[in-house]
């Protein structure tokens, strides 16, 4: 197909089936214009003259040397510009030289090869036309007859028990990772029970999240908002997965700010409410609190709650409120849960129902 | 040294290197044995006696500047709330940072240029400290980055990065609101801000973080504002929004500007 010079005369690679035949396209329209064809080929500077050709040649390798120069360069950054222990400025130094001589090394061996095959390579131009999808009627007959003849030989479909013993062998191959997988879930076999239950019980206190100090009623002031753990935290045996369930948001307002449902009046000390920190959503923690609009957003889609209408949602795509949790204080003032919340908190799960008792 | 000879010359005293002593002594003599007493304790403490000035100074900046919304003895009105109960700590915060007066009505008060000299500031805060207490001027020893940078951080990470993002870069809030950038803020003003939650910032009082815990996220702060990125470039600390579009246009364009190149016809 190379036709070095000569644009007009260039030939499909396959054309056996006509140009105007498109595998698209079941109507071919009529061509209003004529195909103007391929713009002439057109020799390079390199192609006519070897004194450009060999500068070229020295400009490539050149290139290449400078690759060379490159990796070497990044060896000795490495030993020039070392990392200091405790000091990170000396990481982006030494990475930033690293990466500058690598990534130098790497797209001179680039750069030169594109350069060479355009500059040097042979230069001619081909054309391979577009494959129709289907095959031709021989071929078809020939895959048909192979078949045939397979299914003759093997006896595939005439040995009903060998074949339906093989198709029993393949499906029953896969059923040991059902068991496999099924035993990475929770030892307790009931991860939905576990979803719905927080380590929150009667009589926890509050603590600060993270050293667990327990927090008095008296030090939640009107605007504040404590970060909230529950005080036996670090006694759990899977801490960062409890962590995860029982955060809790505390906040206090005014009692007359707070509009309270039947059912939970005694669920707020003193204009001290306590909701969950996880997301109805996805599960970000929720923790973006304006004092003065009494609202909470979540950072990672937007939705926002109404801590003055017990968590009600005003935007964005939760679609329940955040569960809050029941609150009052033990015997020496300090803010303990009257039990667990009341519903499970967090996102929607498979199992969980739509009829807890909020 | 007789009273009728001092009290004329108050005024200039106050400049003159003599005041502290002319204070002295006009403290006893024009005040009276009752009063005595008390001025004897006090005296030696200029502080005390420059205080009344200020808050006498603040009331007439207050006025001026402030009353037309807080209302004239801070019990607020329709355009700004009550200041009564909110210290010295928020006038220094709020007047310090530019927040107030407020320029135009719009979600949240904007850091601009303090129109105020230090000592108009300090008087203000006096006058409003004087008429109800709050919240007062951080003490120095908290205001030190000598604490703990580690713990700060932590504190800072559970307590504050949700909003003011996890380099103290600042973020986006609802309606037009947002916590801003913690790069430059001073550790008093940092310090003013946790205490007496200014606009929609949650209160962090002394019985959520101690003043030691203030100060180890002051530490903090600051560690991170001296220290070099180790990751190159922060791109504003933004994170994946300004990480990414600089990928997009550089990285991107890189690549087509490569694409182009490679298939371009060689002459």
């Amino acid at each position: 197909m190379a036709n070095p010079g000569s644009g007009s005369d260039i030939v499909p690679v396959d054309s056996s089936h006509g140009p105007q035949a498109s595998a698209g396209t079941a109507v071919i329209a009529a061509d209003a214009f004529e195909n103007p064809g391929l713009p002439p080929h057109q020799q390079r500077v390199t192609d006519l003259d070897p004194k450009v050709d060999r500068r070229n040649e020295r400009g490539v390798s050149l290139i290449f040397y400078l690759s060379i120069v490159f990796s070497i360069a990044a060896i000795a950054a490495y030993f020039a510009v070392p990392i200091v222990e405790d000091d990170p400025a000396s990481v982006r130094l030494n990475n930033l030289f690293l990466g500058l001589a690598i990534a130098g090394a790497l797209l001179s061996i680039g750069v030169g090869t594109v350069h060479w095959s355009k500059a040097l390579m042979a230069n001619h131009e081909s054309v391979e036309a577009r494959h129709p999808t289907r095959g031709s009627e021989a071929t078809r007959a020939r895959a048909v007859e192979v078949f045939d003849l397979a299914d003759k030989e093997s006896g595939f479909g005439r040995r009903a028990l060998l074949r339906n013993s093989l198709i029993g062998a393949l499906v029953a191959v896969p059923l040991p990772a059902i068991f496999l997988f099924r035993d990475l879930a929770p030892k307790s076999n009931d991860p939905a029970g576990m979803l719905a239950h927080t380590m929150w019980k009667e009589g926890t206190r509050l603590a600060r999240d993270p050293y667990g100090t327990p927090i008095k009623a008296s030090e939640v002031t009107l605007g504040s908002v404590f970060h909230v753990i529950p005080e036996d935290l670090e006694e759990a045996e899977h801490k960062l997965e409890e962590k995860a369930k029982a955060a809790v948001l505390l906040m206090r307002l005014k009692p007359e700010d707070l509009n309270v449902s039947a059912g939970r009046e005694t669920w707020n000390y003193d204009g001290i409410v306590a909701y969950s920190k996880i997301c109805t959503h996805v599960g970000c923690p929720v923790a973006l609190y304006e004092q003065q609009t009494h609202h909470l957003l979540c950072p990672c889609h937007q939705s926002q709650f109404d801590i003055k209408n017990e968590a009600a949602v005003i935007f964005g795509p939760a679609k329940r409120p955040l569960p809050q949790l029941p609150i009052t204080v033990d015997s020496e003032g300090y803010l303990v849960a009257q039990s667990d919340f009341h519903e499970p908190v967090g996102p929607s799960y498979w199992e969980r129902r739509g009829d807890y008792d909020v | 040294m007789s009273s009728p000879r001092r009290r004329p010359s108050r005024r200039r005293g106050r400049r003159s290197p003599l005041a502290t002593i002319a204070l002295i002594a006009l403290g006893l003599v024009f005040t009276g044995s009752g009063y005595a007493a008390f001025s004897a304790v006090s005296a030696g403490d200029t502080a005390v006696a420059v205080s009344q000035e200020s808050v006498e100074r603040g009331q007439k900046l207050f006025a001026a500047n402030c009353a037309t919304c807080h209302g004239m003895s801070l019990e607020g009105t329709e355009a700004g709330p009550t200041l009564i109960g909110v210290g010295a700590a928020s006038v220094d915060f709020q007047v310090g940072t530019g927040r107030m007066p407020l320029a135009n009505t719009g979600p949240q008060a904007p850091e601009k240029p303090n129109l105020f000299s230090e000592e108009d500031v300090q008087a203000m805060a006096d006058y409003v400290a004087s008429v109800s207490p709050g919240p007062g001027l951080p003490e120095e020893e908290y205001l030190q980055t000598t604490g703990d940078a580690t713990r700060g951080a932590e504190l800072f990470r559970i307590n504050c990065a949700m909003c003011h993002n996890v380099a103290g870069a600042g973020g986006a809030l609802t309606e037009g609101k947002y916590a801003p950038s913690l790069k430059g803020t001073s550790a008093k003003h940092i310090y003013e801000a946790m205490v007496t939650g200014p606009q929609n910032m949650p209160v962090f009082s002394d019985a959520n973080l101690t003043p030691e815990d203030k100060r180890d996220i002051i530490t903090a702060l600051k560690y991170q504002e001296e220290t070099p990125a180790p990751g190159g470039f922060e791109l504003g600390a933004l994170g994946p929004v300004a990480e990414g579009l600089f990928a997009w246009i550089f990285g991107l364009g890189a690549i087509v500007a490569l694409t182009v190149w490679i298939t371009a016809r060689a002459n």
